[in-house]
């Protein structure tokens, strides 16, 4: 009796305690989109639930001339589709020699792009800053393209090859005895198996391309040129509580995309990140 | 013609030449002919394709490095003898452009990096005239175009498929840092050393002297390492014990709806991190947020969220367990959904009760599989450059530290120092410290684990 009683008390306990995390975990993302209908555009708020909700930061979001939030979306949207395709290429391709040939050089390569990794990468930023200027590609979206897709490779290297690693050798071994060549056992074998982790390595250059703001600020100089990432962060940096309900539905507008997506992918962030610590 | 396995044999081991007194002397005249003018070999070689390619190659080359070389040399040697500077011309005051040291040096670099680049074409020209040379010795043709393909697909398949993402991991990551890092040993530092005003000057260790032994630079670089190292230890335990107590009670099998409370509880994860730091930094605003008008409502005074040093760093914490509890929680609830049940099982027949199992099964298991996880994130936090600089930039501002507040981890002073402060050499001598700290982790980390040693596939 006593024992059923103190499993019950500590299911309530425990009930009452996941509440809690729940509430603290989506206070922040319900207080945002809240504000985003709210009326006014100051931070202050009356109420956790505003009295009235309106629309209009959204539409004035895609309509204000002096903020251009409809290019910086459709820039986003530009960088991030050709990031992906390039990232996604190059990613691929040396992943996969890395982990399916074995040749002189493959570790030390494998060693390098790790030590790579452990650099600040602010470090080579102004580097690739001056870089960009030499070939006249400051102020693009190409410059972007290229130092995301090829920083991709860095930061993706090991998940991919963590998963071709898994492949097994077999499928291989039997399409060689057909007669299948090198070319077309990556093409028709191999990639088709590799679906998930395309998936994976697509989406994390694409929502990359979304969210970063720092070294896209460095080269984007003219405001036209922006993307969504530096437009929301200069919004708040420069006017802070001025611009907050209209900051508020430009970053629901962003985020809800992007977590979409993040939850759908959550599994492979999550394999990615145990296979790459403690496989074998 | 001889299929792709003998021209792989005939390369790795040349025949010998029992039958008779070698009659050819091709794999002693095509290196040296190529060796003077690569390409030149193989055509000797009667390799048509390949000798006119490299020959082209060559002369594009050589063209380009000798207008290039030298200055490439001086530059990187000098950085720059003349500033930019104003001179009179007809009674006016002109700009006349000088040496830019540091747009010299990156050119320099790029320059000498191609050369290295040749260098190695040039030494596998020689050394692939030289086979083809043994081989026609021995009595073989020499390999066609297609021949050489068709080897290099079939055998060379790896190398190739990493020709492009070589090339631009070399300029775009490689030569940046070793930009930077040269940076480190130069005196490349506003106010009295930017170009094209001024030149920069190779100056040896003298930064580091700078930041080790100047008191106003050891007493920022010490005070700011020791946050660093403070918030990356905090960080990374509380995010762990909070996701491992989230992990635990959601595990118990009385709780339903499992698959619903674990989507919410990870929300937090999912959000971009740009934007839930940034709303976070409104939350606590000082004035307007959120959090301060609750406090007051409740009759509890208004608190200095992120202006107040003590508190800035206690809410940097607060926030980080917000943005990082949901990822411990994810990795954490994997590992234990691997534990068997039966060993709870064997455990409760023994006699052990819910907190001897926890002792004895569950945080060993834990610990096991998160161990180099951990590692991970404390070095992760050590470098987390986006919970500080969204939420307090580093502030609030500390008067006796050089340009650092007194949240500023090491990443984030870097990051003023080089782009708000223009103090590249004293940033750069942090990075190299920041990628040896770093670095040591995680070495000490891949020893620890097999993934790195033993990667053979598993099948």
């Amino acid at each position: 009796m006593i024992n059923r009683m103190s499993t019950k008390f500590r299911v309530i306990a425990s009930y009452l305690f996941l509440a809690i995390v729940v509430c603290w975990s989506l206070y922040p993302a319900a207080w945002v989109v809240l504000s985003s209908f709210k009326p006014g555009k100051s931070l202050y708020s009356e109420s956790f639930i505003p009295k009235s909700l309106t629309l209009d930061h959204y539409t004035e979001l895609f309509q204000s001339g002096s903020l251009m939030f409809s290019t910086w979306y459709m820039n986003t949207f530009k960088v991030a589709i050709f990031s992906m395709l390039l990232s996604t290429f190059l990613v691929t391709i040396t992943a996969y020699a890395l982990s399916r040939f074995r040749f002189p050089g493959r570790k030390a390569s494998l060693t390098l792009v790790l030590v790579l990794g452990m650099f600040p990468g602010f470090m080579s930023m102004v580097a690739v800053y001056i870089l960009l200027m030499q070939l006249g590609l400051l102020d693009t979206h190409m410059a972007l393209v290229i130092v995301y897709s090829f920083g991709s490779i860095i930061f993706n290297l090991f998940v991919a090859k963590g998963f071709f690693d898994t492949l097994p050798k077999g499928i291989e071994e039997a399409a060689r005895i057909d007669g299948a060549s090198n070319f077309r056992v990556f093409t028709s074998i191999m990639l088709p198996l590799s679906k998930p982790m395309l998936v994976f390595v697509a989406l994390t250059t694409f929502t990359g391309a979304w969210v970063d703001f720092i070294f896209a600020s460095l080269v984007l100089r003219s405001k036209e040129k922006w993307t969504v990432a530096v437009g929301l962060y200069d919004m708040v940096n420069s006017y802070q509580n001025a611009y907050f309900t209209l900051f508020a539905a430009g970053a629901v507008f962003i985020a809800i995309p992007i977590t979409i997506l993040f939850m759908y992918l959550q599994r492979y962030f999550v394999d990615g990140l145990t296979a790459g610590a403690n496989k074998g | 013609m001889p299929s792709k396995g003998t021209n792989r044999v005939s390369r790795a081991q040349p025949k010998p030449h029992s039958d008779g007194p070698m009659k050819t002397r091709h794999h002693m005249v095509a290196p040296v002919l190529s060796a003077l003018i690569p390409g030149s070999g193989q055509i000797y070689n009667r390799q048509w394709i390949k000798g006119l390619m490299m020959l082209l190659l060559s002369g594009f080359a050589i063209s380009y490095f000798a207008s290039t070389l030298r200055t490439a040399v001086w530059g990187m040697i000098t950085l720059g003898d003349v500033p930019s500077r104003l001179e009179e011309v007809n009674g006016r005051s002109v700009n006349v452009p000088g040496d830019h040291s540091i747009n010299l040096m990156i050119q320099s670099l790029i320059v000498l990096f191609l050369f290295v680049l040749y260098l190695i074409v040039y030494i596998s020209v020689i050394k692939d005239a030289y086979r083809t040379g043994r081989k026609r010795d021995s009595g073989l043709p020499p390999a066609t175009f297609r021949q050489t393909l068709t080897f290099i697909h079939d055998f060379k398949f790896a190398q190739a498929m990493l020709v492009l993402p070589g090339a631009g991991i070399l300029f775009l990551t490689i030569l940046p840092i070793v930009f930077m890092v040269l940076l480190a040993f130069t005196n490349y530092s506003s106010p009295h050393h930017i170009p094209p005003g001024n030149l920069v000057d190779w100056v040896g260790l003298d930064t580091f002297a700078q930041l080790f032994r100047l008191s106003s630079w050891s007493g920022t670089f010490l005070g700011v390492l020791g946050w660093t190292v403070l918030w990356a230890v905090v960080a990374t335990a509380t995010t762990f014990i909070s996701g491992l107590a989230v992990a635990l009670v959601l595990s118990q099998k009385e709780i339903r709806l499992k698959g619903i409370w674990r989507t919410l509880i990870i929300i937090p994860y999912a959000i971009p991190q740009m934007i839930s730091l940034l709303a976070m930094k409104m939350m606590f605003n000082g004035k307007f947020g959120p959090i301060n008008q609750y406090l007051s409502h409740f009759g509890l005074g208004q608190l200095p969220w992120l202006t107040d040093p003590f508190w800035a760093k206690f809410t940097v914490i607060i926030v980080n367990i917000w943005v990082g509890m949901p990822l411990s929680f994810l990795l954490i609830s994997s590992v234990l959904s691997t534990i068997s049940p039966d060993l709870y099982e064997a455990a409760r027949v023994e006699g052990a009760g819910r907190w001897q199992q926890a002792r004895i099964i569950t945080f060993p298991f834990i610990m096991f599989a998160i161990a180099p996880i951990l590692i991970i994130q404390l070095a992760g936090n050590f470098n987390n450059f986006n919970v500080i600089y969204l939420l307090t930039n580093g502030g609030p501002s500390n008067p006796e530290y050089q340009f650092a507040g007194h949240t500023d981890l090491l990443i984030t002073w870097l990051y003023k120092l080089t782009l708000n402060n223009n103090i590249y050499n004293i940033a750069s001598a942090i990075g190299i410290i920041l990628f040896i700290i770093i670095a040591g982790f995680s070495i000490w980390n891949y020893r620890q684990t097999r993934s790195f040693k033993d990667e053979e596939m598993t099948q």
